[in-house]
């Protein structure tokens, strides 16, 4: 905040202080033993003008006092700091750490289980099925099942790899998977229309055989690279299988055409910072586990 | 008020120090010190009756928690957790309304009883009234009986005064602090805190609480006492609500005591009533108050005055009850109605809620169900199939691990299908995650949206339902 309203704040905030402290200290009245009415009179009813009761007067002292103190140490009055440096920042870091050291334990004897184990362990299960509602669900969904260009993890494809390292590399450092675009290598309208038909054929999926014919070198030119001479993808690049029913964008014809048009660029992100490497280990197990199910 | 000259028959020669004055005889002053009160030790059959329905409670209250159901303690109100153990039953915080039932039948108990018996609620059951008694008890052991403890506080500070005042304060917080520890017992497991205790590892809150209850009775019970009755409990300030002239209340009989008048032992003056004019009933007063000035609001209608009075009545050969529970409607000679409409009214009130109460208790959900639907799309279409996702919390509230079948029901459509796990296995208090989709074919759907219920039942037939909806694409 400018300085400017650095200092209104710290002149609003001492004078309402000092102010507080004046109006009780000098409107108090402090004989005692008399009782004389304020002069306010209503329906009859005089207001008697007693001395404030000597435990809230204390109590109202202690307040200003601790209000003073407050301001020195914390943070309150307009740039200045604090003695004790206190930041919401740092709290928060605090917590983080205090609960870290406190789940470390549990973390670590997880970590150290097999895949197989820790698809045995009802706690790592549990543990591993919040985490992924929490970081994982915003893209899979609660149930893993996916959604359009989200990977459905129950299912029986896995891009990059079904064994357990390889969901651990994907999670660790997250994908990048890119498909270009080949509506001008495949020749304009016509080329992808005939690739689009020999795509449906590769999963058995109804096309027109001679489109398809006309299609099948070009594949073999273009596409076996990433996703291998008979359709069957690549784990390496993360070239899904195209002989399955199995679709990230859709698996109709207007879907595979514009996927040749106009390419897919699907992005797993990095999750090694914000999980760690154990956690990393707990979601890997309940991902595997779900495709066993 | 000026207090009546003090003409004593007892051995007892101390002035009466308490003299609190009654409304309705001298203004009340705001600022008025505090007067210190000196109380008598007396006994008789109300004090035998107090130690005995005290002492019940006291230990209830310090041995509870060291009772043990199963593998944990019996009671314990475990806040972190939000798991509340009573014996066999947990209650969750979805059940708080029963505490608020539960409350609302002990204000209606309380209206009941005062109304019939007047303030045995202060007089017998109190905490305040019975930590305070055991107090007084300390003080009379160490510092002496009544006249000791006045020639006591007004002696200079020496030796003798220090020890017993010491090891009064000593006592008292030891006590407090017996009170604290048990209390903060409820809320964590007491037998792990003995040995934190000892090792001086207690946890921070722990502590904190600790420190808190012993301090605070310590205050109460050794310093505010009567103060807490007069100044501070609201019931002590809206019970004369429920009183009438039915009520049973501590009262003196002014008719057979005055005029009042000390006397030679075993005569009887002329134009002199019962009352020997001995100010036991004011010294053994814990509220300070003279019961012979009438009803007041401090009485906390612990019949102190009454065996006092009742063992002076028996020395000077005279019928006892002179101060006695009584009615308003008894003392001016009318009859005594116990039930009056206010009493109806307030026992009606007290069964229902009391009835209403258990059929809650006995009634309330066990299985415990929570939808929430899917954060990112609506609905997903795979395969002419539409599928929406939902997360389900599955609670169970029992002390036993349960298997809970999960079902849907829909109005709108009749092949709703749960692609998930049909049943789930919950551990004893657990609170149960279930991603759940569930399927419907595209041909079944009619409306964009349709109202549908999710159903967990345990094995024993305990159900529960909680509604959620279901989303599909139109026109299509």
């Amino acid at each position: 905040m400018s300085t400017a309203w650095s200092i209104f704040i710290v002149a609003g905030t001492l004078f309402s202080l000092i102010w507080a402290l004046w109006l009780l200290l000098s409107n108090r009245s402090k004989s005692t033993p008399t009782v004389e009415t304020t002069g306010h009179e209503f329906d009859g009813i005089t207001e008697y003008d007693n001395p404030l009761p000597m435990w809230w007067v204390g109590l109202f002292i202690a307040t200003i006092v601790f209000a003073a103190g407050y301001l020195v140490y914390y943070p309150g009055l307009g740039n200045f700091k604090g003695l004790g440096r206190w930041t919401s920042h740092d709290q928060l870091q605090q917590d983080v750490e205090t609960k870290d050291a406190q789940f470390a334990p549990l973390y670590q004897s997880l970590a150290a289980m097999s895949e197989d184990e820790l698809h045995q362990s009802h706690q790592a299960q549990q543990i591993g099925r919040r985490l992924f509602l929490n970081y994982c669900s915003t893209c899979h969904g609660v149930s893993a099942r996916g959604g359009f260009g989200f990977p459905n993890l129950t299912d029986d494809e896995r891009q990059w790899g079904d064994d357990f390292d390889s969901i651990k590399t994907t999670l660790r450092g997250g994908r990048n998977a890119a498909m270009a675009s080949w509506e001008a290598a495949l020749g304009g309208d016509s080329g992808t229309a005939d690739m689009t038909q020999y795509v449906l054929s590769l999963s058995g999926a109804q096309h027109e055989a001679a489109a398809a014919a006309r299609a099948a070198p070009q594949f073999q030119v273009f596409c076996t690279v990433c996703h291998g001479p008979e359709g069957k993808g690549n784990p390496l690049f993360g070239a899904p299988n195209l002989t399955n029913d199995i679709w990230l964008y859709g698996g109709d014809a207007d879907a595979i055409a514009f996927t040749l048009r106009h390419g897919r660029a699907g992005q797993m992100p990095a999750f090694e910072s914000i999980l760690g490497e154990a956690r990393i280990a707990i979601v890997a197990a309940y991902v595997s586990g779900l495709q066993r199910q | 008020m000026t207090p009546h000259p003090a003409r004593i028959i007892a051995s007892d020669t101390g002035p009466p120090s308490a003299d609190v004055p009654a409304a309705g005889f001298a203004p009340v002053d705001l600022y008025q010190r505090r007067e210190k009160i000196f109380t008598r030790a007396v006994e008789g059959r109300f004090q035998r009756l107090r130690l005995y329905s005290g002492w019940p409670l006291l230990l209830g209250y310090l041995l509870l928690p060291w009772i043990n159901w199963g593998s944990r303690q019996a009671v314990l109100f475990d806040l972190p957790t939000r798991h509340f153990y009573v014996f066999g039953i947990t209650f969750w915080p979805q059940d708080f309304m029963l505490l608020a039932w539960l409350l609302i039948i002990a204000a209606f108990a309380l209206f009941t009883f005062t109304s019939v018996v007047g303030r045995i609620w202060c007089g017998y059951t109190c905490p305040q009234t019975i930590w305070t008694a055991i107090f007084m008890w300390v003080e009379q052991v160490t510092e002496g009986p009544r006249h000791a403890r006045i020639r006591l506080d007004a002696a200079p500070w020496n030796l003798e005064k220090l020890t017993r005042r010491g090891s009064k304060h000593a006592l008292w917080l030891g006590w407090a602090f017996l009170t604290g520890f048990t209390f903060v017992g409820y809320f964590t497991p007491i037998r792990p805190l003995v040995g934190d205790i000892i090792t001086l590892q207690v946890p921070t809150w722990a502590v904190a609480w600790i420190v808190f209850f012993t301090l605070a009775t310590y205050i109460n019970a050794g310093w505010l006492r009567e103060q807490v009755c007069i100044y501070m409990c609201p019931y002590a300030r809206f019970q004369s609500a429920m009183f009438d002239k039915d009520t049973l209340i501590v009262s003196y009989d002014a008719a057979r005591g005055e005029p009042r008048g000390a006397r030679k032992r075993d005569t009887r003056p002329e134009g002199v009533g019962d009352c020997v004019d001995c100010q036991l009933c004011v010294q053994v007063c814990p509220t300070g108050i003279d019961i012979r000035d009438g009803l007041q609001y401090e009485c906390i209608g612990c019949a102190h005055c009454i065996d006092a009075c009742d063992a002076i009545m028996h020395k000077v050969g005279y019928a006892p009850g002179l101060i006695r529970y009584t009615t308003e409607h008894a003392l001016t000679g009318q009859a005594t109605r116990v039930l009056r409409p206010r009493v109806l009214g307030y026992a009606a009130a007290l069964t229902t809620m009391t009835a209403l109460f258990m059929v809650a208790l006995v009634n309330r959900d066990l299985v415990g169900i929570d939808v929430i639907r899917d954060r990112g799309d609506l609905f997903h279409v795979d395969h002419k199939r539409i599928r929406n996702d939902y997360t389900l919390k599955i609670i169970n509230k029992t002390q036993q691990p349960q298997s809970f079948a999960l079902t849907v029901t829909a109005a709108a459509v009749d092949d709703l299908e749960i692609d998930g796990p049909h049943t789930v296995d919950v551990d004893a208090g657990e609170v149960l995650t279930v991603p759940v989709s569930l399927m419907l074919d595209h041909d079944e759907l009619e409306t964009p949206y349709f109202d549908i219920d999710f159903r967990a039942c345990d094995t024993a037939g305990h159900c529960n339902t909680e509604k959620s909806g279901f989303f599909g694409p139109t026109g299509s």
